[in-house]
């Protein structure tokens, strides 16, 4: 267990290395992926429980599922950053013959991911199938995924929280990243998606809410209290609201930087809000 | 010629159910998905002798292929079932990502496939499937003949490591190969052997080809037929083998003749062989109502169409 300024720290410091893999590429999500930056540092380092090494079964540990694969940025990072590939290799994100490829994929080979996603609304359905391989292999480790909340405008996954609810899958935790905004603008405006809690309740999930998903502690006590809710005959929600962009000013407030890359002036500004604190890669 | 005796007429799709029933009892990771179709994928055994390994999914079948993805994490062998049409095209993008850019070890198993589950109409039926599964990276794509074979395919799928589409039917057709039969991934089976023409065909169609062997025989053509179940990767050694006897070619598929075996079988011939081929084949149209046998009728898919693309070829040696 970390301590709140370690993870703090690390928070400091994925936020540097999205920053700079975007920017040297000129290309990527940094928008999304600051926004999730508390929840996967949380989620690797506090809250899943993990084996030495990777394989792809994950047996006899907790696996996650990224369902937004375009906030690859965050991913990689946590993950390199929990030893699962070297650090360095995030120098090659978004380059020809890289594992890092723009979204994750199985393709080429990179530890800690699973299926591969960037076509929106697919990851759902995997982490179902996935929380039901443990059932049938009598693990009792979680499943965890994440979805963007623009992506629960694809069908797919209303089959998907229609069937975990139908099946008891109470050993899947799924966290919709609420931050209200996508390509075209606010969710609200683009297409509506009105009351996630209450939708997701009326599906039958057990639904908990974090009003703030980069305040590390509430998003430390919301995970751990979400697992609390598993095994009890419904999948569990976790919807999280949280800022596009957080941590670099002119990065919030906004869904201009859903896909857009900083270039040298702003990268300069972004980090000095971010002094570096575990080292960058 | 060889002769092979109908066994008595019964459905592919029943040949996947035994399959099914088989691997139930002997394989403890395969698992099986629906989506509403239990009936009709003849999977009932399986499930009541394996109902905790069994998932029904409603009417969800982009849920289905990303649920079954999901299961090979955990090590187990999912077989996704439903019709043709809505196991390949509905779900192209799910396949195509969750499945085989991802390297899922899924079997996917399509039933009803072609124009011969008849009278529901071209909503229900497929004629580019083959061309869709053929077209991704990594995928295998296997069309068996009979009751016999599809079920020994079915059982063979669960050995191999990887993506597989597995194509069956609805109508009865003849079961004439052994019940007995190995099934090898990939490798085509020469059912007759002649020095004029050489008839590949695949699915429903390889009876049809040896009704029209026989026939043609009768007339003083001597024909090659060979099975081809694996439609990918194509067996290029039997048909290279085959047409440096005979000097011409009939592909034979319930499909159409863009993407389908045919257009695998051209290339082929084209990069090691230019020779003159016939395509018996669905002509880049939909299907429609009727009997299975009006319409292989209508649409040239019977011995009739096969003796007519024999001719035709043999002119143009």
């Amino acid at each position: 267990m970390a301590t709140i300024s370690e993870l703090e720290e690390l928070v400091v410091q994925v936020r540097r290395d999205i920053l700079r893999m975007v920017h040297k590429v000129n290309s990527g999500h940094p928008g999304g992926s600051l926004g999730c930056t508390e929840f996967f540092v949380t989620l690797y380092n506090e809250v899943m429980d993990l084996k030495e090494g990777f394989d792809m079964d994950g047996h006899g540990e907790d696996v996650f599922f990224l369902s937004n694969g375009h906030i690859s940025p965050v991913f990689y990072s946590v993950l390199a950053r929990r030893g699962y590939f070297p650090l360095e290799e995030l120098n090659t994100f978004r380059l020809i013959n890289s594992r890092l490829q723009g979204h994750p994929t199985t393709h080429e080979g990179l530890p800690g991911i699973r299926v591969a996603s960037g076509s929106l609304g697919q990851g759902m359905s995997v982490a179902l199938g996935a929380a039901l391989a443990k059932k049938l292999n009598k693990d009792n480790h979680l499943v965890y995924s994440l979805h963007g909340d623009g992506e629960l405008q694809e069908g797919q996954n209303w089959e998907a929280i229609m069937f975990a609810a139908a099946h008891k899958v109470d050993n899947l935790i799924a966290t919709v990243d609420r931050n209200g905004q996508q390509i075209d603008g606010p969710t609200e405006k683009v297409m509506p998606l009105g009351d996630v809690p209450e939708k997701f309740r009326a599906f039958g999930w057990d639904v908990l809410e974090i009003e703030n998903g980069n305040d590390l502690g509430q998003v430390i006590e919301g995970l751990k209290e979400a697992k609390q809710r598993t095994g009890k005959g419904k999948p569990v929600c976790i919807v999280m609201t949280t800022m596009m962009g957080n941590g670099v000013d002119f990065m919030m407030h906004t869904h201009a930087w859903h896909g857009k890359a900083p270039n040298d002036e702003q990268l300069e500004t972004a980090l000095a809000q971010n002094p570096e604190t575990l080292g960058d890669y | 010629m060889t002769k092979y005796t109908d066994q008595g007429k019964k459905d592919t799709r029943s040949g996947f159910g035994a399959g099914m029933t088989e691997l139930g009892r002997t394989n403890p990771n395969v698992v099986a998905l629906c989506a509403d179709l239990v009936g009709s994928l003849k999977i009932e055994t399986f499930i009541d002798e394996n109902p905790e390994r069994f998932f029904q999914v409603g009417i969800a079948e982009a849920n289905m292929m990303g649920i079954a993805a999901g299961l090979t994490i955990g090590g187990k062998i999912p077989f996704a079932t439903t019709f043709a049409n809505f196991a390949t095209g509905r779900v192209y993008d799910q396949i195509r990502q969750s499945i085989a850019y991802s390297h899922k070890n899924v079997k996917i198993c399509a039933s009803h496939a072609g124009v011969t589950l008849g009278e529901d109409g071209a909503t229900h039926q497929i004629l580019e499937d083959i061309g869709l599964m053929k077209m991704l990276p990594g995928m295998t794509v296997i069309n068996p003949c009979d009751f016999n074979q599809t079920k020994a395919a079915t059982i063979a799928i669960a050995e191999h490591h990887g993506p597989v589409y597995l194509r069956f039917g609805r109508p009865k057709v003849a079961n004439f190969t052994p019940v007995d039969q190995e099934f090898e991934i990939g490798k085509a089976v020469l059912l007759n052997e002649g020095t004029d023409v050489t008839i590949v065909a695949t699915g429903h169609l390889v009876w049809e080809a040896l009704l029209a062997a026989e026939n043609l025989e009768n007339q003083g053509i001597s024909c090659e037929v060979i099975n081809i179940h694996t439609i990918k990767p194509l067996d290029e050694k039997a048909i290279l083998d085959s047409i440096g006897k005979t000097g011409c070619i009939v592909t034979a598929e319930e499909h159409n003749f863009l993407g389908g075996l045919g257009e695998s079988v051209a290339r082929t011939l084209a990069l090691h062989q230019p020779t003159p081929q016939e395509f018996v084949a669905t002509q880049d149209t939909f299907g429609e109502s009727g009997t299975p046998d009006q319409l292989m009728e209508k649409y040239g898919l019977n011995n009739k169409a096969i003796e007519a693309a024999v001719l035709k070829v043999l002119k143009r040696k």
